[in-house]
């Protein structure tokens, strides 16, 4: 459905101009930004005379100096969240589609990164964040009403509040676009669009805030069901992966799957994607600490040693199947291992990092080459058999390698996970998992058809055959020639 | 006027070009083209799956020549192309009606 004539042009002036005049009294109604530093008072300074007085200022500087640190990591924490989209996941798909779709799978991570940031502003970042019910959030921060300088300490209460927001922004973008691996070379641009819009707000949002958001039935601190998904497991991979398993059965195998093979068009520039994964993934979770603490040391880590170990697990077990270790492999297990470890990244040690590694890598490997097999499905790029099973993996080896002198989330003396005793916990992650796959599963159906019904979902198959880049976006990814 | 047409393993390439400039041929058209005639080709895998990839890279070299010099360059080319294994290509020899120089019109075999 073309936007064409001038009609359509001044509706969209009309709608700018009402979020443009919405946004004016709104801004205002945010409180000024409190200065960090603690001697910039409007009143000339006083010079602490007694003891007592020195102490409090100590003190507020102490804090304030935290709150830098903190918030110098946080922010570059988000940089690294986001360079994991763009260009990050981009060109890790984008290598490894046939050329004629390269444009188009970067378009749509790229499209993500600007219309996620709109949606969240508007709307998202109050559902994830905001209220306190067991599902969903509220809208006392629609259009970031109060989200400004001052920290808000449900959820780190060192950081501006604007800080956590962003770096939130970050996770919320790159979720939906891993879902673009499953549906690769065939899903049209309109499609992805509409069901992306859809999606983050009745799977994301409501996942989200179960797990992180404040009262959130799964959240691991006064949750019915306390999940420990320290960056997003359950949140991020689960969900994504689940959806791209359920739209790859929905849209059908590409034209020639399985027959014709489809090899990827530039694994140099998937290899260049994957190395900026592994370092943007500190960002997302080791930043998951919300502080520049040890903890995120633990989880910086804990998240390196995960990636080894999965690339050395995936390689190994090609190296024994095939007679030979591939390039594309060891960066499929080193993804696989990064995935597994999201969840743990703040809960386990390093050597249960690991494990955690290594048999996240030999298991996806199965899943992409016999699984997939066996069942037929076209997950083009995986997204299913990397992040769907990597994160349920992860979810549950959490519960089972989680330690309390790593991350005492439960409480100073209390354990856990299943390496101190609290084998319990592997029951709870596995309810996390469930209501994940659950919610993920019927959401994404749902929004399936809804998409199909307005926009349609799968190009056709003259489309596919001429490629995505020149059909969906009359661009070419290469003019070599030219 | 003979045309040459010589389709030969890329890596023997430069050793092919070298010798015929030795003979004083330095005229020729160079392509990077795909294919086979019995060479088997190798085997890919990808995700588990295997798949042949049968078209492989070759060099094709085009000449057109006086005919007196054809069989020399066939001889050089035959002598320098050849490993001996399955894949080293093949050369086909035409007839060329007219052949004309654009920079002045020159025609025949001037014009080579």
């Amino acid at each position: 459905m073309k936007c064409v004539g001038w009609n359509c042009s001044f509706s969209l002036v009309l709608v700018l101009g009402a979020v443009l005049l919405a946004a004016v009294p709104l801004s205002a109604q945010q409180p000024p930004a409190a200065p960090a530093t603690a001697a910039s008072s409007a009143v000339a300074p006083e010079i602490p005379k007694t003891v007592n007085e020195k102490l409090a200022q100590l003190d507020k500087d102490v804090k304030a100096a935290q709150s830098a640190g903190d918030n110098a990591w946080m922010l570059v924490s988000a940089a690294l969240v986001l360079m994991m989209t763009g260009p990050g996941l981009a060109l890790f798909y984008g290598g490894l589609v046939r050329r004629k779709n390269t444009l188009a799978i970067m378009m749509q991570s790229f499209a993500l990164i600007a219309l996620i940031t709109v949606l969240w502003a508007l709307v998202g970042y109050s559902l994830c964040f905001g209220g306190n019910g067991p599902v969903i959030g509220g809208f006392e921060h629609a259009f970031l009403r109060g989200v400004g300088a001052e920290p808000n300490p449900d959820y780190a209460g060192t950081i501006p509040q604007a800080t956590f927001m962003v770096y939130q922004l970050m996770f919320a973008i790159i979720t939906p676009a891993l879902i673009t691996g499953a549906t690769a070379e065939r899903m049209k641009f309109s499609g992805t669009v509409l069901f992306m819009t859809l999606w983050f707000l009745f799977v994301y949002a409501p996942l989200a805030h179960m797990v992180w958001g404040k009262g959130g039935l799964l959240n691991a601190v006064g949750g019915k069901f306390p999940c420990l998904d320290f960056a997003g497991g359950t949140v991020v991979h689960i969900s994504s992966g689940v959806s791209a398993l359920v739209c790859a059965l929905y849209m059908g195998k590409r034209t020639g799957y399985p027959k014709v093979p489809m090899p990827p068009h530039s694994l140099v520039l998937s290899f260049i994607g994957a190395c900026l994964l592994w370092v943007g993934w500190f960002g997302f979770n080791a930043g998951s600490a919300l502080a520049a603490s040890s903890l995120a040391t633990s989880a910086f880590v804990a998240t390196h040693f995960a990636a080894a170990a999965a690339a050395l697990g995936w390689s190994a077990a090609e190296w024994l199947k095939n007679g030979r270790a591939s390039a594309l492999g060891a960066i499929s297990g080193a993804v696989a291992g990064l995935v597994a470890i999201t969840p743990a990244s703040g809960f386990v040690g390093p050597m249960p990092a690991l494990a955690i590694g290594l048999i996240a890598g030999v298991v996806c490997y199965l899943m992409v080459t016999k699984i997939k097999a066996i069942f037929g499905y076209d997950d083009a790029l995986d997204a299913f058999g990397v992040h769907g099973a990597g994160g349920t993996i992860g979810a549950l080896l959490t519960g089972v390698f989680a330690q309390s002198v790593i991350n005492p989330i439960f409480g100073a003396d209390r354990p856990a996970g299943g390496l101190d005793g609290h084998w319990g916990q592997v029951g709870n992650q596995l309810v996390g998992v469930l209501i994940a796959w659950g919610i993920a599963l019927v959401g994404t159906i749902v929004i399936l058809k809804i998409t199909d019904l307005i926009t349609g979902v799968r190009v056709s198959e003259e489309h596919e055959s001429d490629g995505l880049d020149i059909t969906q976006h009359g661009e070419e990814a290469y003019n070599l020639e030219s | 006027m003979m045309k040459i047409e010589a389709i030969i393993q890329p890596s023997r390439f430069e050793s092919v070009k070298d010798a015929l400039r030795e003979i004083g041929i330095e005229g020729m058209t160079v392509t990077e083209v795909r294919g086979h005639g019995r060479q088997k080709g190798h085997t890919e895998v990808y995700r588990g799956r295997e798949y042949t990839v049968d078209l492989l890279p070759k060099i094709k070299l085009e000449m057109v020549l006086p005919d007196a010099l054809a069989q020399r360059v066939v001889d050089t080319i035959l002598k320098t192309a050849k490993t001996g294994k399955i894949g080293d290509g093949k050369i086909f020899l035409s007839r060329v009606e007219e052949a004309i120089r654009i920079r002045n019109e020159e025609r025949g075999e001037n014009a080579l």
